[in-house]
């Protein structure tokens, strides 16, 4: 019974053949449990022109080495687990072809501004507490569950205004880009206060007030330098950096 | 005070600061520039009283900007409560510092006492 749970997994990732085309894999490896000390371990992986970065690396797992640590779950850029900088730039793992890197070597790497837990795979934790700190949900008194008050009617152009910012698969990314998050460890960061744009340009919602005094503070919105990096890597298009500028109109006094 | 009542004083300093800091250097062009910063005419500037005015409105324009951009590139060095409060008040008071420092001169040469 041990044994059999020990056994690397047998399932086919059907995505790398008999391929005379090779790269180099270059998986960046640490335990910053046991020492800081990060190394690069080199993989040649045969690919077709299908082939993501995330099939390369569980290639790896399935054949070369299954100790090298990657967090995936749907391979197909909605769960937002695989996140990491592939050669030197975040994206997802799952979304990114090989052939679309031209280059005969990948490296990958867990992403910046997330502590790492091993090798590729960082914690989430700081991310997950500033999304919920926005109140990411819509806040109304009426509401279809409570009896008596009606369904809540939007039209198209409603639903415009933040239809693109609820995209967001929470991958991290754009955190991982974000340079103030790199220097300032209170920052809100660019994927929550997107989100915080998201709730406050939805007229359902009426906690538009509360949210904006969450995110006005020392460590709030202002401390973004509009580089504009989080919407270069967003791999879902929901553009932090134009929401955070939209937003910041509601509290300079452009918008109401 | 909330970031963004500071963050509208930040953008409004730099405003003014850049169309007074102009009508400054206009001046500057009336004369020489080499003449214009001989010492009568230096002093004479300052007794004369609305150019004397316009330099206190940019010091204390500059002094707010400044000493708010400092405070906003520290805050982003460091976190924790105790450095963030030290910066905050450090900020304040070398702004009031400086603002009273550069106010006395233009006060003082003004009333013709330097
Ligand atoms: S805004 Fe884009 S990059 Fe940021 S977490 Fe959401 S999907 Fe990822
Ligand atoms: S595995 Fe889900 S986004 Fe990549």
């Amino acid at each position: 019974m041990a044994a059999e749970s020990l056994q690397i997994s047998n399932e086919e990732s059907g995505t790398i053949v008999s391929s005379t085309k090779t790269i180099t894999l270059r998986i960046a490896r640490s335990n910053p449990k046991k020492n800081t000390e990060q190394k690069f371990d080199e993989f040649k992986i045969p690919y077709q022109k299908w082939t993501t970065v995330l099939d390369a690396i569980l290639e790896v797992k399935k054949h070369l080495d299954h100790s090298v640590a990657v967090r995936y779950s749907c391979r197909q850029a909605s769960c937002g687990s695989c996140g990491m900088k592939i050669n030197g730039r975040p994206a997802l793992a799952c979304f990114t072809k090989i052939t679309e890197l031209n280059s005969d070597v990948v490296t990958v790497e867990p992403m910046n501004n997330f502590p790492i837990i091993r090798d590729l795979v960082v914690g989430f934790e700081r991310m997950f507490s500033n999304h919920k700190k926005i109140k990411p949900y819509i806040i109304n008194e009426e509401s279809e569950i409570n009896p008596g008050t009606k369904e809540f009617l939007q039209t198209p152009e409603d639903v415009e205004k933040y239809i693109q910012f609820s995209n967001c698969i929470k991958c991290g990314l754009c955190n991982s880009a974000c340079p103030t998050m790199a220097t300032d460890s209170s920052f809100v960061g660019p994927q929550a206060l997107a989100q915080a744009y998201r709730y406050v340009a939805d007229n359902r919602d009426k906690g538009k007030d509360e949210r904006l005094k969450i995110i006005d503070d020392s460590h709030g919105i202002f401390r973004c330098h509009f580089a504009g990096s989080c919407s270069q890597v967003c791999p879902k298009g929901v553009d932090p950096a134009m929401g955070i500028q939209l937003l910041r109109g509601y509290l300079l006094g452009f918008r109401d | 005070m909330r970031e963004s009542i500071i963050m509208k004083i930040h953008y409004g300093t730099a405003v003014a600061a850049v169309a007074l800091v102009a009508v400054h250097i206009l001046f500057r062009f009336t004369l020489g520039f080499a003449e214009s910063l001989e010492y009568e005419n230096v002093i004479a500037n300052y007794q004369f009283l609305p150019y004397a005015g316009m330099l206190e409105i940019i010091l204390i324009l500059i002094s707010i900007h400044g000493f708010n951009g400092l405070r906003v590139v520290l805050l982003e060095l460091k976190q924790g409560s105790q450095y963030e409060k030290s910066v905050n008040y450090g900020c304040l008071g070398a702004m009031a510092l400086v603002i009273l420092y550069g106010s006395r001169t233009i006060f003082m040469t003004n009333m013709g006492m330097m």
